[in-house]
């Protein structure tokens, strides 16, 4: 049976902008939203959303000191619940990054991250809007325009296997934008700050998955 | 492709948008938050909010004007004015921001770019210059305008790019407010100097002036305030400007301007 108000919990670990998120989700469907790092909080919530600006190591270290390192895999990679990361959020789901010298992620996905390595003409942070290519046809892109424009800030990006590769961006080489896998979907971008299009991914997203519920 | 960026700049004071002239005089406009509700649907691709008072009267960001005006803002918001510790930006950020703004704080320490940027992030991190030519060369000058440190803008914005700025705002004080269009020896000065990405502010009267802060200049993004004040539907004109003169803009407003000419207003016609 399908439940009226799917409850989301924003993982509050102490890495950027919660309240973005926060907002965008509250002009998205009817959900009920926390921000927590209460453990109690993560395992009553239907939706886990691991946000995140920042470098990857203070990201994994404070996981840590919040000791949710070892209960968020036992959410996600266990109990396979729902898990929306953002930005920074998508890159500690990997392996490792180069970030920081040779940082551990979580590794619930296979692949690491890495640097830009882009001629002079593009600058680092790729900073700004920019279109994606979706790949396939996918639910969570539902009603948005074709090659939409997203919100992206970020010095390192993703790679793994072309089979999580859900929409890619090109910025000197086409690298990941959004991974899927399982119960994770990952975005390079901030649905919580691309105005239309991101509102409707995120409405999309939590849509999809109460009716799982 | 990666677009060219339109930000309109919200200058505060005494919780009110003012236009700035020449960093001297200011006029009110009115409350941040209903010019947010319209920016946001009007085409423009980030919002830029600076206090500037919160630095002369030693105090930090007004938390409750950002967290109100972060509540409708769906697209990044930078916020400026009086952030003097990493607690500050933390608290920022908290409020709703993505990121923030440096001007003076960055010359009197600038140790501190590296400890935030470490903390936060380089992409979070945007120092705002405010710059004066001296001399056939820019000097850079910090409380809200009216000093000079004698540091030269083209070693300070490399210096900033090691330190772990991610973005820099150039402004051109004797542009502030002129209507005469950017300073476009300035702008190439620190876009050809750095490698992360530049906004340009400073002296737009004409919507017509800011596609040159791209193709002239060699902006990433480009910045005004007073101009996008008083008139209707102003962001959506100047985006279909910025196109007509050679930018790659977003356009996603259900308003389109781009089969219209403008009259010397940016008015459509």
């Amino acid at each position: 049976m399908s439940k009226a108000v799917p409850k989301i919990c924003i993982i509050d670990y102490g890495m950027g902008n919660l309240r973005s998120v926060i907002n965008a989700l509250e002009h998205t469907v009817k959900c009920s939203v926390c921000v927590s790092d209460n453990k109690k909080e993560l395992d009553s919530s239907d939706i886990l959303i691991l946000p995140g600006v920042g470098s990857f190591n203070d990201a994994m270290k404070n996981l840590r000191e919040r000791d949710l390192f070892n209960k968020l895999n036992d959410e996600v990679a266990n109990r396979k619940k729902p898990l929306m990361a953002i930005c920074l959020g998508m890159q500690i789901v990997m392996e490792s990054s180069e970030e920081g010298g040779k940082s551990q992620g979580f590794g619930w996905i296979p692949g690491s991250v890495s640097r830009f390595q882009v001629s002079n003409k593009y600058r680092v942070p790729h900073m700004g809007w920019d279109n994606i290519k979706v790949k396939n046809r996918n639910d969570l892109f539902e009603g948005i325009e074709q090659d939409p424009d997203f919100y992206f800030v970020h010095s390192y990006h993703v790679n793994c296997d072309e089979e999580y590769v859900i929409a890619s961006c090109d910025y000197g080489y086409e690298f990941t934008a959004a991974l899927q896998k399982d119960n994770i979907v990952a975005f390079q971008f901030h649905p919580e700050r691309s105005h239309k299009n991101g509102l409707r991914l995120l409405t999309n997203y939590i849509n999809n998955i109460k009716e799982q519920l | 492709m990666l677009k060219n960026r339109l930000i309109p700049v919200i200058i505060v004071k005494d919780e009110l948008i003012v236009q700035s002239f020449n960093f001297k005089r200011f006029l009110p406009i009115g409350k941040i938050k209903t010019a947010i509700d319209f920016f946001v649907n009007w085409d423009v691709d980030e919002i830029i909010i600076l206090d500037i008072d919160a630095t002369k009267q030693g105090r930090s960001t007004q938390l409750d004007v950002i967290k109100q005006a972060s509540r409708e803002c769906f697209v990044p918001l930078t916020v400026g004015g009086g952030i003097r510790s990493i607690n500050d930006i933390k608290n920022v950020l908290r409020a709703g921001a993505d990121k923030i703004s440096i001007n003076s704080h960055a010359v009197d320490n600038p140790k501190f770019i590296t400890d935030a940027a470490v903390r936060f992030g380089n992409q979070c991190i945007t120092v705002s210059i405010d710059a004066m030519k001296i001399s056939n060369d820019y000097n850079v000058f910090i409380g809200n305008g009216k000093v000079d440190t004698g540091i030269k803008v083209s070693d300070w914005v490399k210096k900033l790019e090691r330190l772990g700025a991610g973005e820099i705002l150039i402004n051109s004080i004797e542009r502030d407010g002129s209507r005469k269009g950017y300073d476009l020896d300035l702008l190439n000065l620190v876009s050809s100097n750095v490698n992360i990405p530049v906004i340009a502010c400073g002296g737009v009267g004409d919507i017509r002036h800011l596609a040159s802060g791209i193709v002239d200049g060699h902006c990433q993004a480009v910045a005004a305030a007073n101009i996008f004040q008083h008139t209707e539907h102003s962001t959506i004109a100047a985006k279909a400007i910025m196109k007509k003169l050679g930018a790659q803009v977003r356009l996603s407003s259900d308003v389109k301007y781009e089969n219209f000419d403008f009259d010397d207003f940016g008015r459509p016609i």
